[in-house]
């Protein structure tokens, strides 16, 4: 795996400059991924806060090769890439010894929801690409609306917080179990505030045989209603409250990388996000409750299958 | 399947036809999903993928809007692309053609028309393409098995002309032509290779050291300048549509227009229709002229970009005119193509009568008895010189 110091000599492939909010996390993750990459890459990106925060022409801070085309086709997208790619090789239209990469970048909305097909499409055929969701748990470029990846009890625009219903109802979406069921070769959840853990993860991605998948937590200021300054230790705290599990699965066996000596209650979590707010008032215990139950029973279930093959 | 000439002559359907001349064309890339009445193209290619007879990187997508999506990839990738789909298909991929021509990528796409739900049906009319009619895509339709055949060719010419660079659909009828079997001729393998010759895409994703960005956001600023480019460069594919067709004529012997005329030019009464229809009225305006009577047949093979000007110098001296439409827009002023044929004669100084006449529709049977029926009343109507019935629905 690279050092800090070897990561931080590599070509900065994603300039600033760009149009994404203080606190966002997504570019700190975008661009260690392609220090990571070391080498020629090609990346598409589902339409959302990274394509737009990026691209407003005639700007660019992509000094890669790069496509955004829609919403919900990322993985379709980076199919094609990758399939030309590999009929230039056959036809010798690209040398031998040329290898490139391929990165797809959505959204959770991009993912978990109306990308899941195309997403699914994609790994079961195959492709050699990484596809990477940050996951900021919203639709946050069309202004937070609730997507399957909002916990659950969040306001969003669509799931308001209001008289009678207390934000979102249902449990969120486990995209990542999803897609390790489609037995590909490595697939992994990570944050942007353990680089270390991150960059290792894009490394081992990017040199997977085959499709590999990272979900990658990813604080937004603007829809978590979180001080931008504390985005960072918002994606800390996500992962010290196993809200956020660490982990990976490698040729089928999952491991946990990270275990919190101390794990954190998630009102400790919840209380840096005023998306949350009413959820640690006295009346929304019983959803308090619930929330906590559902972490615990999913950490315990994760560190069951450590180790093992899933 | 394996394809073996008589005389320089062979049977195929429409969809073995397609699927071969995809085989010869040997794309890059294709990336396709199957759907009756297109299906076979797909099945097809897939043998002779899986028989070693081309080289292209063949993907089964698992939707048709994935389909478009691979193909937009592959093709900003700087590959030479193809699909075919029909109806449902098509209908799924319309947010990606619009991207596809926005993005000004030369993608050649079969339809196999077939109507589009609710009914469900399966069979041949032309709501799906004519559905797509604004999303940039050239649209040429094909009468016959032959002409199908020979319009593939012809589109990887026009796609990929520097003059255009945008994509381009060959539709034949589903069923009626993907269907039915025709005696026609193949062109050889070396012959089609130095039609088409290579593609060489102008700023491929794959040339890593020069990285550009596709599919950047734009503003009210810019977002109007870029849809101009695109409408001057759809209108300039109209010129190129003639130099190859005329190429492809002194190549190969068969030479192709914007538009089919027949018996047209001394005619009173005139049926405009699209595709293998065309074929049927034709046995019509034979049967009539017997019988001496000065009926004729405009068939717009070109329907993206619309050659208005030169549709309205070919109908101008006719009288009457039945435009029929295989699609409904309903409750538009008439079918699609009587829309821009009727809107095409407006600058005349004599304008011919012009009615609407929508048949066909979900797969019914369009005969010789029905054309002579729409020439019956043109030709009252060219006496007259009143329309009773503007507008109404045929082969009922
Ligand atoms: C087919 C389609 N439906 C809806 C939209 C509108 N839309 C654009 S971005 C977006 C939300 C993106 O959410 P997510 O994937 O979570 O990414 P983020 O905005 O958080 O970066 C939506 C709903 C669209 N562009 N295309």
């Amino acid at each position: 795996m690279a050092t800090l110091k070897e990561l931080s000599k590599r070509d900065e492939l994603f300039s600033g400059g760009h149009r994404l909010c203080s606190g966002c996390g997504i570019p700190p993750i975008v661009r260690l991924v392609l220090r990571a990459a070391n080498g020629p890459v090609v990346a598409t990106t589902a339409t959302g806060c990274l394509e737009v925060g990026t691209t407003i022409y005639p700007y660019t801070a992509w000094r890669i090769p790069w496509i955004h085309s829609a919403f919900e086709n990322a993985a379709a997208t980076i199919s094609g890439i990758e399939t030309a790619y590999r009929a230039f090789k056959k036809r010798g239209k690209i040398p031998q010894d040329k290898k490139i990469k391929f990165i797809a970048f959505g959204g959770d909305g991009g993912t978990y929801d109306i990308g899941l097909q195309a997403l699914s499409g994609a790994l079961e055929r195959g492709h050699n690409f990484l596809y990477l969701c940050y996951d900021n748990g919203a639709y946050m470029n069309t202004g937070i609306q609730r997507s399957g990846a909002t916990p659950f009890g969040a306001a969003t625009t669509t799931s308001p917080a209001g008289d009678i219903i207390p934000g979102k109802r249902e449990t969120r979406k486990d995209l990542t179990r999803i897609v390790v069921a489609h037995n590909i070769s490595y697939v992994a959840q990570a944050s942007p505030h353990n680089w270390a853990d991150l960059s290792k993860k894009a490394e081992k991605a990017l040199q997977a045989d085959g499709p590999s998948f990272l979900n990658v937590i990813s604080p937004c200021p603007l829809g978590w209603y979180s001080k931008p300054e504390e985005s960072i230790e918002a994606a800390k705290v996500a992962v010290d409250t196993c809200y956020w599990v660490l982990y990976e699965v490698e040729s089928g066996v999952l491991k946990i990388n990270y275990k919190p000596k101390e794990k954190k209650p998630i009102s400790e979590w919840l209380k840096m996000q005023a998306r949350f707010k009413h959820l640690l008032k006295p009346e929304n215990k019983e959803s308090l409750d619930k929330l906590q139950k559902s972490i615990d029973a999913e950490w315990e279930r994760l560190l069951g299958l450590d180790g093992k093959f899933v | 399947m394996a394809i073996t000439m008589i005389k320089g002559q062979v049977g195929l359907t429409g969809n073995s036809a397609i699927a071969y001349a995809m085989k010869q064309i040997n794309p890059d890339v294709c990336a396709a999903y199957p759907i009756t009445p297109s299906t076979q193209v797909v099945e097809e290619f897939s043998s002779y993928v899986a028989d070693g007879k081309v080289d292209t990187e063949f993907i089964t997508v698992e939707s048709e809007h994935s389909a478009m999506s691979a193909c937009i990839g592959a093709s900003a990738a700087g590959a030479r692309v193809m699909t075919a789909t029909s109806s449902q298909g098509l209908a799924l991929m319309w947010e990606m053609l619009y991207i596809a021509s926005g993005m000004r990528l030369p993608i050649v796409l079969t339809d196999v028309n077939r109507a589009l739900s609710a009914p469900i049906n399966i069979h041949c009319d032309h709501s799906d393409s004519m559905g797509a009619r604004d999303s940039g895509w050239i649209q040429i339709y094909s009468e016959t098995v032959q002409e199908a055949y020979d319009n593939l060719f012809q589109a990887v010419r026009i796609a990929e002309n520097e003059k255009v660079l945008l994509p381009v659909m060959v539709c034949l009828d589903g069923f009626i032509t993907s269907h039915a079997i025709e005696n026609i001729s193949l062109i050889v393998d070396d012959d089609i290779k130095q039609f088409i010759g290579e593609y060489k895409a102008q700023h491929p994703l794959l040339d890593t050291d020069h990285p550009v960005t596709y599919g950047a956001m734009t503003l009210p600023d810019t977002y109007i300048e870029f849809k101009r480019q695109q409408s001057e460069a759809i209108a300039r594919a109209k010129d190129v549509v003639s130099e190859i067709g005329k190429e492809f004529g002194n190549r190969f012997g068969r030479e192709y227009g914007l538009m089919e005329k027949y018996k047209l030019d001394d005619a009173e009464a005139a049926i405009v229709i699209l595709s293998s229809a065309a074929g049927t009225t034709k046995v019509a305006v034979d049967e009539l002229r017997k019988a001496g009577k000065k009926v004729g047949i405009l068939r717009p093979r070109l329907f993206r970009p619309f050659p208005f000007e030169e549709i309205a110098g070919a109908l101008k001296n006719v009288k009457a005119v039945a435009v029929l439409d295989r699609a409904d827009s309903m409750s538009g002023f008439g079918g699609p193509l009587f829309n821009e044929i009727r809107s095409a004669l407006y600058e005349l100084e004599k304008r011919p009568k012009v009615v609407s006449r929508i048949f066909g529709l979900g797969g019914r049977d369009y005969m010789v008895k029905d054309a002579v029926q729409v020439f019956d009343e043109l030709l009252g109507i060219f006496k007259t010189g009143k329309i009773e019935t503007l507008m109404k629905y045929i082969t009922l």
